[in-house]
């Protein structure tokens, strides 16, 4: 199961457990505003190799239509992938 | 044929988490459960993988996971284990991710008293080489020469005076069924690994070299060429243990100049001419030792 962005956040002492179990995979806040610059994929260049996606601590990068595509919400920008990709299919772009 | 990035499991299972742009240490736990999938349930001592991984209500691991007591990762294994066990349930993996102090310093002990007892686990190690997540201290895996806060360069020492310890060797010479090392560089071979490992009955030990761009001051992007590159100057090396027998599984033709490596890294900024051949010459012992013993793949 991969773990996905929740509405409710857990804040009165009613919805907080007694014990110290909880839903496996809840997940409240993004990682986005971590970021000051964002890997771009050129598709016509990426030829799908996936590389990048294995190597993405974050695994943010997912397979789509062949090729790959990245979620946003949690990529840090650490431009790992950019140094992975032998293509040259992903560029570092200033967030603006 | 072993899993790879075409073949591995679509869903992840570490998603979400605090760690820092381009750690090193996330990327392992990230895929080693890729490998492993859903039934596995993972420890995490005290250290980053546990600080960046829970944060209530945020929890970013998809499958069970739990925090142990910094020493209690492999004792913890053993009761995850035995207890499904006696519950009926067999079709899970108790996996256990601590770090370098977690592991050869604070953990010893009871990773030793599991491979005794041959506990069906698997641990493995993310070696950063350091206490991370209190602010870069020392560990017994900490590399000679490296700068931490409590190994710090003056004019009396430069940076950590002791070597290295060899836990991959210390864990085989219990006689375990597998162990291995790994780094982060050439996860290939860390897949084939972690699935090699979930396959055998018995204690598992997976090192794996994951490094920190925090805490050895390089760039988020330079983490996993940083973790190619050890192994490539022959630093560090790929190897397994199995049935009594050490392998290694590649054999750089010709090592590049560990002053490249360690000129990359804040951590080692201030060693001198000397301390870098103090380094080559010790990695030339290790080679003599491994060409001695180990058979090569
Ligand atoms: C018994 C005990 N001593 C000390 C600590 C404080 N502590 C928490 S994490 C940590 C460092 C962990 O280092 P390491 O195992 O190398 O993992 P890393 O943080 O580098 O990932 C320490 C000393 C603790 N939680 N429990
Ligand atoms: S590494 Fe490059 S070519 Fe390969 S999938 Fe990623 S973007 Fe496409
Ligand atoms: S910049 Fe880093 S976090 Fe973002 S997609 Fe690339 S490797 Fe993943
Ligand atoms: S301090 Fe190092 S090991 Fe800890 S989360 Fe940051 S990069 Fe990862
Ligand atoms: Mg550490």
């Amino acid at each position: 199961m991969k773990p996905f962005l929740r509405e409710k956040i857990p804040v009165a002492l009613s919805e907080i457990p007694e014990t110290p179990a909880y839903e496996a995979g809840y997940l409240v806040t993004k990682n986005a505003g971590w970021r000051n610059i964002r890997p771009v994929i050129n598709k016509e260049m990426c030829v799908g190799c996936l590389q990048c996606y294995l190597y993405c601590p974050d695994g943010v990068i997912f397979k789509k239509d062949g090729k790959v595509a990245i979620d946003y919400d949690f990529c840090k920008g650490c431009g790992i992938c950019k140094r992975i990709c032998k293509l040259g299919a992903i560029e570092m772009e200033a967030e603006k | 044929m072993s899993v790879t990035a075409k073949t591995l499991c679509e869903d992840e299972f570490f998603y979400g988490h605090k760690a820092c742009a381009g750690c090193g240490g996330s990327l392992a736990v990230r895929v080693a459960l890729k490998v492993l999938g859903e039934r596995a349930v993972a420890v995490l001592p005290a250290g980053c993988m546990s600080a960046v991984g829970f944060n209530f209500p945020q929890l970013c691991f998809g499958n069970n996971a739990i925090i142990s007591t910094f020493a209690g990762t492999a004792s913890m294994l053993t009761g995850i284990e035995a207890g499904l066990r006696a519950q009926g349930i067999t079709d899970f993996q108790a996996v256990g991710f601590a770090g370098d102090g977690g592991t050869a310093d604070i953990g010893l002990q009871a990773l030793s008293g599991a491979i005794d007892r041959n506990d069906d686990i698997l641990y493995i190690c993310y070696d950063n080489e350091a206490y991370m997540n209190t602010g870069i201290q020392k560990s017994s895996l900490t590399p000679f020469g490296a700068k931490t806060t409590t190994t710090p360069v003056g004019k009396n020492i430069r940076g950590n005076l002791r070597p290295k310890k060899n836990m991959f060797e210390i864990v085989a010479a219990h006689g375990i069924p597998y162990a291995a090392t790994a780094s982060i560089g050439y996860l290939n071979d860390f897949l084939r690994k972690v699935e090699k490992a979930s396959k055998i009955k018995g204690t598992k030990y997976i090192h794996i070299i994951a490094p920190c761009p925090t805490g050895w001051g390089t760039a988020t992007d330079m983490t996993v060429e940083i973790a190619k590159e050890v192994v490539d100057c022959g630093l560090w090396y790929l190897a397994e243990y199995e049935n009594g027998v050490y392998t290694l599984n590649y054999e750089p033709k010709q090592f590049t100049d560990p002053a490249e490596y360690l000129k990359k890294q804040g951590r080692f900024k201030h060693l001198t001419e000397e301390d870098i051949q103090t380094i080559t010459a010790s990695r030339d012992a290790k080679w003599e030792q491994i060409y001695k013993t180990f058979q090569i793949n």
